[in-house]
């Protein structure tokens, strides 16, 4: 019970972005209670993501290593994790708020008998009880609720951008092989086929021109999309977005979603299209550097967030602009 | 296979679109207040719409439990005008802010006490927490498999086939029977409900059961609460806005091409 245990997660076989925050913030937690920080790695032949993760001063890392680890069955993952934590009881969990975390911490705590906060954007110890204090937006984003949890071990997931990035160091961690007692009877969850779509990532974005509720048909986004072309001759990679009703409208998919449930972004520059401005779409997006809302509704919370608002249908504007960058680019 | 019966876990909640504008941070008493109706939190409106749907295919009965401290059937009935054949409120002041585990607590003992089920289905997360738990909880708590973030669900031969969103694309994956399965946005909108058949459903006298702490022979210490320490307004948003304007389209538009020229 005398350490900080962190989840570590890869993109194409390399250290996640987001693993890197997890261990700055693990590190120097740990350190406020004079504990050790040490990190999980779970797969199978994952020997240099293993070394990788090694080079950042933690103190272990555990390397679980298995057959069926391979890949991603979330069954397989939260048995191997709960093996671990049983083995090596950690007092603290700290799992990334993604796809893979969003799925595995609700189980494993569920199975460790403890209550995980979800998405905490700040995290500290309280001195007095050695309990850790998790900041969470509540209600889409309108409040902040700190909250304590009782328990054994403390597991929380993190949102993005919550740490710096990690830095590596000259001293290498121990990596520590372990086989976790697995069999394919815990594959409740048979995944028979993985589709690749051709997914937008709008993180990657100079410049998202989203589209929400007040578009009014399916074939407008064709406006959207004209306007993106023709600015991405002056200004880069622009890209198309939505709010959360135009995906449940099936009029676009929901790599374009941007909001508490889609992507976080900040572009240089977000135009937003038809779009009121419910919470859960500006926490998506108020970090774009410059804001450009087109809204019928001049009350609209959109434009409270903006730094240029025009209160016109897009249906005048968008043409006639489309008009002005073909003229003078 | 039989026909499925299917329990669909909806949870009501304040409009979470309503304007920020509608919404005050109560520090003191660390309550949030929204100036806006009760809906049923949309993913969970996204789970009531797979469930009709395989009621259209394969028939079966829906049944929709709520819980919270005080639920309102006038808010849930939408939910029978849809198509849900039953609604059952699980209801208690104990029920108040509970943790995310003495939720899944709580309902998997009403939906131990319903018995038969074949299929749970909820929404990916809750529009007012946004833990995105209580789904995969009750998978464990009932010792069932769980699959979340399903953009189609269909019952097939026992066993239930779901297409879930991944970062690259989607998996198609299944389960035996049963199973909890949690709703993402993509399945589509739960159908139109004309105001006419809702306003009648609300009218009809209705026997809708409610279960509390009593009923469903909880043991007090399993309901913890969430630890709420401090409650706090978040950063402010606002920017000051410059409003273009202008006679014409032509001449608004003219004018934000220039705005776009200095972003570069």
């Amino acid at each position: 019970m005398n350490e900080v245990l962190l989840l570590v997660e890869s993109k194409g076989g390399l250290l996640d972005n987001k693993t890197l925050e997890l261990i700055r913030g693990g590190s120097d937690l740990a350190k406020d209670m004079g504990l050790d920080a040490s990190a999980v790695v779970v797969g199978h032949e994952t020997s240099s993501l293993a070394e990788s993760a090694a080079s950042y001063g933690l103190t272990k890392i555990y390397r679980l290593e298995h057959p069926l680890l391979e890949g991603f069955q979330p069954d397989a993952w939260v048995g191997a994790l709960e093996w671990l934590c049983k083995q090596i009881t950690p007092r603290l969990l700290i799992i990334s708020h993604s796809f893979v975390g969003k799925e595995v911490a609700p189980r494993l705590a569920s199975r460790l008998n403890v209550e995980l906060t979800a998405d905490c954007i700040s995290l500290r110890v309280d001195p007095e009880d050695g309990l850790l204090v998790r900041s969470k937006p509540i209600y889409g984003g309108n409040a902040i609720a700190i909250l304590k949890v009782e328990g054994i071990p403390q597991i929380v997931t993190v949102r993005k951008n919550a740490f710096e990035p990690m830095e590596p160091v000259a001293a290498k961690s121990e990596v520590v092989e372990m086989v976790p007692s697995l069999d394919e009877s815990v594959l409740r969850v048979k995944s028979l086929k993985t589709v690749e779509e051709e997914v937008v990532e709008l993180d990657k974005a100079n410049v998202v021109i989203a589209g929400g509720r007040g578009i009014v048909e399916k074939e407008d986004f064709e406006l959207l999309i004209a306007l993106g072309k023709a600015m991405s001759k002056a200004h880069g990679n622009v890209m198309i977005g939505c709010s959360r009703p135009v995906v449940d409208k099936c009029w676009m998919s929901s790599d374009h979603q941007v909001g508490l449930t889609g992507s976080m972004i900040a572009p240089d520059a977000y135009i937003a299209v038809g779009i009121s401005g419910a919470i859960q779409h500006l926490v998506g997006m108020i970090r774009s550097k410059k804001i450009i809302t087109i809204n019928t509704d001049p009350g609209c919370n959109m434009f409270k967030v903006s730094d240029y608002g025009i209160v016109a249908d897009y249906k005048d504007i968008l043409p006639a602009l489309l008009k002005k960058l073909e003229e003078r680019s | 296979m039989k026909e499925p019966n299917i329990i669909v876990c909806a949870k009501q909640i304040p409009d979470p679109e309503a304007p920020f504008s509608n919404v005050t941070v109560d520090v003191e008493n660390k309550e949030v207040l929204v100036d806006a109706p009760d809906v049923i939190s949309p993913y969970d409106e996204n789970a009531l719409e797979a469930a009709i749907r395989i009621k259209e295919e394969m028939g079966g009965k829906i049944t929709v439990l709520s819980m919270g401290r005080k639920v309102s059937d006038t808010v849930l009935r939408k939910s029978l005008a849809a198509g849900a054949d039953s609604l059952i409120l699980l209801e208690d002041p104990e029920f108040d802010r509970l943790q995310s585990q003495s939720v899944g607590y709580v309902l998997s003992r009403a939906i131990e006490k319903i018995g038969e089920y074949d299929l749970i289905l909820t929404g990916r997360q809750a529009g007012d927490w946004d833990s995105g738990q209580v789904g995969l909880i009750l998978g464990e708590l009932l010792g069932i498999p769980s699959i979340s973030l399903a953009r189609s669900v269909k019952v097939k031969d026992g066993s239930v086939l779901v297409e879930k969103t991944v970062p690259v694309g989607y998996e198609v994956v299944e389960a035996d029977l049963p199973a909890v399965v949690t709703v993402s946005n993509e399945v589509g909108e739960l159908r139109y409900v004309a105001r006419t058949k809702l306003l009648g459903l609300l009218r009809r006298p209705m026997v809708i059961p409610k279960w509390g702490r009593k009923e469903l022979s909880l043991e007090a210490e399993k309901l913890k609460t969430v630890g709420l320490i401090e409650l706090s307004p978040p950063a402010d948003m606002r920017r000051e806005c410059v409003f273009i304007e202008g006679p014409t389209a032509e001449d608004m538009a003219g004018k934000l091409f220039s705005v776009f020229k200095e972003l570069r």
